[in-house]
């Protein structure tokens, strides 16, 4: 995917590049704001005040990245089969209807902790359902995944919204939504959690979801470097042809791939429907699978850089209602071009500054940049 | 002749929904022809119908709209250009990219110009495009069928969608008549022969996207200023997607692009108008069947089963000299 | 003294700190054909790039027509008369043959006018040179052959009195060679300069009128061809060298390991890549296949490895037959216990941004050893990790670092430990030494005579001839997909330049 121009330290490469991309891409938005009229100095304080003030919108902030842990999650996995998930959203969106019809059958008849795992499974079933046919058509049929999980997002929408002003609806109402989930279908808050660290805490959506995201992310942080799965997914991510000499078969791991993905994605409804609202309610996901590909990018495809990222996605989020709240002039839509920037700066455009960079470094240590050694060697 | 009047009202609104399409798609035939693939029609759209809508509320006039549709919507793809013709980075995560600083910066720019929650102030008479009714349509009204086509579904649409049509014709000329069109469709294929042939391919690739640019700016225009009297958000409500389907439909042509435009566009027509309708022997269809329809069409075609979709050959991958 | 068409003077050229070009002199008389013969590697397709502006030298002149120029790009080439036919044909697949040939020479902006003029500027050359194409045939229908031929039209269509042709017979079946022959021979009739590159001895004999010859970068002789023979030539192509001496004992084969019997292969061009092949390897014995890059070998390894696909022919592993012209699992091949050192460690035997450790068990990591049920044994995996690095004198001994940041030879240990360690009774190695530092050539040497030794079959595939003759019990030449001749490992060097050059036999090339 990408093209090395020049040697760089580990540290560089790993820390200080990527740190630089993204503090270009929030530089970039502190000029929109400026554009807007307002002071970005303002702003981002406002923003840090909204997300971390109080224990209240410390735990909206949480709340708000535990959906974006998943999709991060989601799309970091792709990446490392060499796929591009953008299906995300749709995987999400479907993910909450396998929450839903599990809540709807469960929530009269037993406590919550039994439908919890249910839900979990019916949330990734439907998750990885939703990836499997562009899975099995880009391994079978060469069909790029990136346009077919596309069109699935879309496909996606169509078909909730039918089973939510239909089916779905219950009689007699006029929302296009489920009806709303008894005690055996809501999952409960985390404000104790909070409030053992001091803070009060009226009313907030976070909720258990958050610890199993956490959960999520060591388990494919497990799956990624300590399994011989997630060894022949990187083979396979890193270099195809490796792949096939070490008799990894390819299609196989595409679907698997897809399938764990797509699992990650729709295991993101339970936040929003199963911990907060209740009920299965159109565009609940509101863009969360899209911020999973600036969370992923930004944090390198490793867990221990995306549950950052998803907090920092998290703070704009509520720090960004803040924002809204007390400068009219900025709305909450500041965040999709943050969210938009970083996916430029930290993706599309991630070796722009790779040769200055390396140019500062040859100058100062060179051999630090490996130019001490003979360089390459002939082909 | 009711149903006639059921038609040709059906087949009317199928124009007007598909014109967006069209100049998006025939936007993204230019960038995919040169080998660069974009996903961020959606975005540049959207720009330019914010932008659009923005000089015309302020100036009054629908052509400077147009204007400034068209450069904030090349000064995208040019971003766009840069990031993957000049850093070689990743085509699709660029056209996320656009799609998303778009979406917000219309948004926040519209609240803090116009204060009317993102909006754009409402275009009122001919700060936008309006109808042009053609010649004799009143009078040739009351012909049966001909009559009621000419003047119901030929006439009485703005500039922008003659514009498209003509645009159709247009992009063929270039693309299979000009020198241009043969180095565009040239270096999509296979940059080295370009390369070899001693013109520059960075340069070409540049010139590719800016005309999508441009056409994204119609497509823009056309939406804030024609179809609908000023911006609101996420007005392009997926249509750059749609448009990409249409182009992959269309195997890349610009004449079977227009008619996947105009299938798409019936598609929407006739699941506005059908809303709640049965119809004879198949029953009711669900609207949402219909609204997901050229999607699925378009997995259909991508799996291979109804011909296969072939896009050119070195779409999405940088140019790197080989050594 | 005929005018010299071109003239290199002094031409340097390094990438990195490869030197490809060191001071090279040339000179093209006008009207002639040129023939620029030598070894892979030897300089000879930079040379050419350089002269056609897609490389800029680092050093040195040239001349054109007796006036020095610069040549910063093919426009600028094109603009000087020079014209190329590249290796990989540089044509749009699904272009017809006259856009392909005004691609870049269209004159006007509208191309109904430049067609039309090629039209006829088409059929013009058609009739001075021979060179028949239907103007609207789509490339790729068209015959390997026929392509070439509208790669010679493009530029001759922009006025070319200079034709570099790289490598032209490779894609080519004997017929069409022949063709091209007279092609050429035509134009030289009609004044125009050829440079043909090739690494076939018989192409220069039969066409060129002077040839050059290129050695690890440096132009080594220039001479008339009526003057030279076929024995001087490969001589001077493959020089005096050091001769490369391993110690090893006698061999002694045991019974049949490796059985290739009748495999034919054929790319996805089309093109028979691998014909009619048939050799056995025993337990105990080296036995390296020699010839030219390009005549089929690599393509070869692939498919005993099982990553490539076979048209038809068997192979038997141990006696029993692997499935070469279905789905060969090359995961399964290593149960069977054949190892596969392949040619190309950075995309195919390595993960570049792996660890170390992690490339130790590529291709090994279902074995039980490296695991705990569904997961890595981490501990076990950097314990075995670190005994190979010992064992291989893999530096730096680190595991835990990037595969990319070790040196050549050391990635290629790194690729040996792994696939020697594992005690297989076959191994098939691509390439052991390229790119490798000359203290990691004699350990790789010296742990191929070892697995010999241990009563293992080798099959050893390099272009290094010197490497072939000295660690082969037997040699096998391949030319043009074919086996074209056994030699025991004393075989004269000269004999073995000449099959590899395609010359069968020295009467056929007087």
């Amino acid at each position: 995917m990408a093209i090395p121009h020049g040697k760089l330290p580990g540290w560089a490469d790993y820390g200080l590049l990527p740190l630089i991309n993204v503090i270009v891409a929030f530089s970039v938005s502190g000029l929109v704001v400026l554009l807007a009229g307002e002071s970005p100095v303002r702003a981002a304080s406002l923003l840090v005040e909204g997300a971390f003030g109080s224990g209240q919108n410390i735990a909206y902030t949480l709340y708000y990245a535990t959906s974006f842990i998943f999709t991060g999650l989601a799309v970091a996995v792709a990446f490392h089969g060499g796929l591009f998930n953008i299906g995300g959203e749709g995987q999400a969106y479907v993910g909450g209807l396998g929450v839903a019809l599990v809540c709807l059958w469960l929530d009269t008849l037993v406590p919550w902790w039994i439908t919890f795992p249910v839900a979990i499974l019916g949330a990734a079933l439907a998750g990885a359902a939703w990836a499997f046919i562009p899975a099995i058509l880009q391994a079978k049929r060469g069909s790029h995944v990136v346009i077919t999980t596309i069109m699935f997002n879309f496909i996606a929408a169509s078909l909730m919204v039918y089973l939510l002003v239909g089916p779905l609806k219950p009689a007699g109402q006029m929302a296009p939504q489920t009806r709303t989930f008894f005690e055996g279908g809501q999952l409960p808050k985390l404000n104790w959690m909070l409030e053992a660290f001091g803070f009060t805490i009226r009313s907030s959506p976070l909720n258990i979801s958050f610890l199993l995201a956490l959960v999520c992310a060591f388990l494919v942080w497990i799956l990624i470097w300590r399994t011989r799965l997630g060894y022949e997914i990187r083979t396979q991510g890193h270099s195809p042809k490796a792949a096939r000499y070490a008799g990894i078969g390819e299609a196989r791991i595409v679907v698997i791939t897809m399938l764990i993905s797509g699992a990650l994605a729709g295991m993101m409804a339970l936040n929003p429907v199963m911990g907060d609202t209740n009920r299965l309610q159109l565009d609940f996901v509101t863009g969360a699978g899209f911020v999973g590909i600036a969370v992923a990018l930004m944090g390198r495809s490793h867990p221990a850089g995306i549950v950052p990222a998803a907090i920092l996605f998290g703070m704009l989020y509520q720090g960004g209602a803040e924002i809204a709240f007390m400068m009219p002039n900025i709305s909450r839509d500041m965040i999709v071009i943050i969210q938009g920037l970083v996916i430029l700066f930290a993706g599309a455009l991630e070796h722009m500054f790779r040769p200055w960079l390396a140019a500062a470094f040859a100058s100062v240590s060179p051999r630090s940049v490996g130019l001490g050694r003979t360089g390459r060697e002939g082909a | 002749m009711e149903v006639v009047t059921f038609f040709a009202q059906v087949f009317d609104s199928t124009i007007r929904l598909s014109i967006p399409l069209l100049f998006a798609c025939l936007a993204g035939l230019f960038s995919e022809r040169a080998g660069v693939f974009d996903i961020g029609l959606e975005g540049k759209m959207l720009a330019a119908a914010f932008a659009g809508a923005a000089m015309a509320a302020v100036y009054g006039n629908p052509w400077l709209g147009l204007m400034a549709a068209i450069v904030v919507s090349t000064a995208f793809a040019l971003v766009h250009g840069f990031a993957s013709i000049t850093n070689r980075g990743n085509q699709i995560v660029s056209g996320v990219a656009i799609n998303f600083i778009a979406a917000g910066a219309t948004v926040i720019l519209g609240q803090a110009w116009f204060m009317q929650g993102g909006r754009t102030p409402s275009l009122t008479g001919d700060q936008r495009f309006t109808a042009i009714t053609l010649p004799f349509a009143s009078e040739l009204r009351g012909v049966p069928i001909i009559g009621e086509i000419y003047s119901v579904v030929l006439s009485g649409h703005s500039i922008l969608v003659y514009i498209a049509f003509f645009m159709v014709f247009f992009s063929w000329w270039v693309l299979f008549r000009t020198r241009f069109g043969l180095r565009l469709r040239a270096v999509g294929e296979n940059p080295a022969a370009v390369d070899t042939a001693g013109i520059s391919v960075a340069w070409l690739r540049y010139r590719a996207v800016i005309c999508t640019g441009i056409l994204c700016g119609f497509a823009g225009a056309y939406l804030s200023m024609s179809i609908g009297a000023g911006f609101v958000k996420d007005m392009t409500a997926g249509r750059g997607f749609i448009a990409l389907a249409a182009l992959i439909f269309a195997k890349w042509r610009p004449g079977p692009a227009m008619l996947a435009c105009l299938l798409f566009g019936f598609l929407d027509a006739i699941s506005i108008r059908l809303q709640g309708t049965p119809l004879p022997m198949v029953g009711r269809v669900p609207a949402q069947f219909l609204q997901a329809l050229p999607y699925v069409l378009t997995v259909v075609l991508l799996a291979g089963f109804i011909g296969r979709a072939i896009p050119p050959r070195a779409g999405g991958v940088p140019y790197v000299k080989e050594r | 003294m005929v005018q010299a068409a071109i003239e290199l003077v002094g031409i340097n050229k390094s990438f990195g700190a490869v030197h490809a070009n060191k001071d090279i002199d040339l000179k093209i008389e006008k009207g002639t054909i040129h023939g620029i013969i030598g070894e892979n590697g030897a300089g000879k397709s930079t040379l050419m790039s350089i002269l056609y502006g897609f490389y800029q030298a680092d050093s040195g002149e040239i001349r054109v027509d007796g006036r020095p120029t610069t040549i910063n790009s093919p426009d600028d080439a094109i603009k000087q008369g020079i014209g190329m036919v590249h290796q990989h044909f540089m044509l749009v697949q699904n272009f017809s043959v006259i856009e392909n040939v005004i691609l870049g020479a269209e004159g006007e902006a509208l191309l109904k006018s430049s067609l039309a003029k090629a039209r006829s500027e088409l059929r013009r050359l058609e009739r001075e040179y021979g060179l028949e194409v239907s103007a609207d045939a789509i490339i790729e229908e068209l015959p390997v052959g026929l392509q070439q031929r509208v790669e010679i039209l493009k530029a001759l269509y922009r006025g070319a009195e200079i034709l570099i042709l790289d490598e032209p017979t490779g894609v080519l079946t004997p017929a069409e060679a022949d063709h091209l022959f007279r092609i050429l021979a035509q134009l030289k009739e009609q004044g125009k300069t050829v440079v043909l590159i090739t690494h076939k001895l018989r192409e220069i004999m039969a066409i060129t009128d002077n040839v050059s010859v290129m050695r690890q970068g440096q132009m080594v002789a220039t001479r008339k061809t009526g003057e030279t023979t076929v024995e001087e030539l490969a001589e001077l192509m493959v020089g005096r060298r050091v001769l490369l001496r391993v110690d090893k004992g006698e061999a002694r084969p045991g019974e049949v390991r490796l059985s290739v019997r009748n495999l034919t292969v054929v790319d996805s061009r089309g093109v028979t890549v691998v014909n009619d092949v048939s050799f056995d390897v025993r337990g105990g014995e080296i036995v390296g296949i020699a010839g030219v890059a390009g005549n089929g070998q690599s393509q070869l390894l692939e498919t005993i490895s099982g990553i490539r696909q076979a048209k038809s022919g068997q192979v038997l592993l141990n006696g029993e037959p692997i499935d070469v012209t279905g789905n060969a699992d090359p995961g399964e091949l290593r149960d069977r216990g054949l190892a596969h050192v392949p040619e190309d460690r950075h995309y195919v035997g390595l993960v570049l941004p792996f660890e170390e450790y992690e490339n130790s068990m590529l291709g090994y990591h279902d074995r039980d050893f490296y695991l705990r049920g569904p997961f890595l044994d981490i501990e076990a995996i950097r314990a075995d990790a670190r005994d190979k690095i010992e064992k291989y004198d893999i530096r730096p001994p680190n595991e835990r670092l990037k595969t990319a940041n070790f040196s050549g030879g050391n990635q290629q240990k790194i690729v040996l430990a792994r696939e020697m360690e594992k005690d297989p009774n076959v191994l098939v190695v691509g390439q052991p030494t390229r790119g490798v530092d000359v203290g990691a050539i004699e350990f790789i040497h010296r742990r191929l005579i070892d697995m010999r030794d241990q009563g293992k079959a080798v099959l050893l595939v390099s272009v290094e001839l010197d490497e072939i003759r000295a660690l082969s019990d037997r040699i096998l030449v391949m030319f043009d997909g074919r086996v074209v001749g056994e030699r025991d490992s004393d075989a004269d060097e000269g004999e073995l330049g000449l099959l590899m050059a395609g010359v069968e036999s020295r009467e056929a090339a007087e």
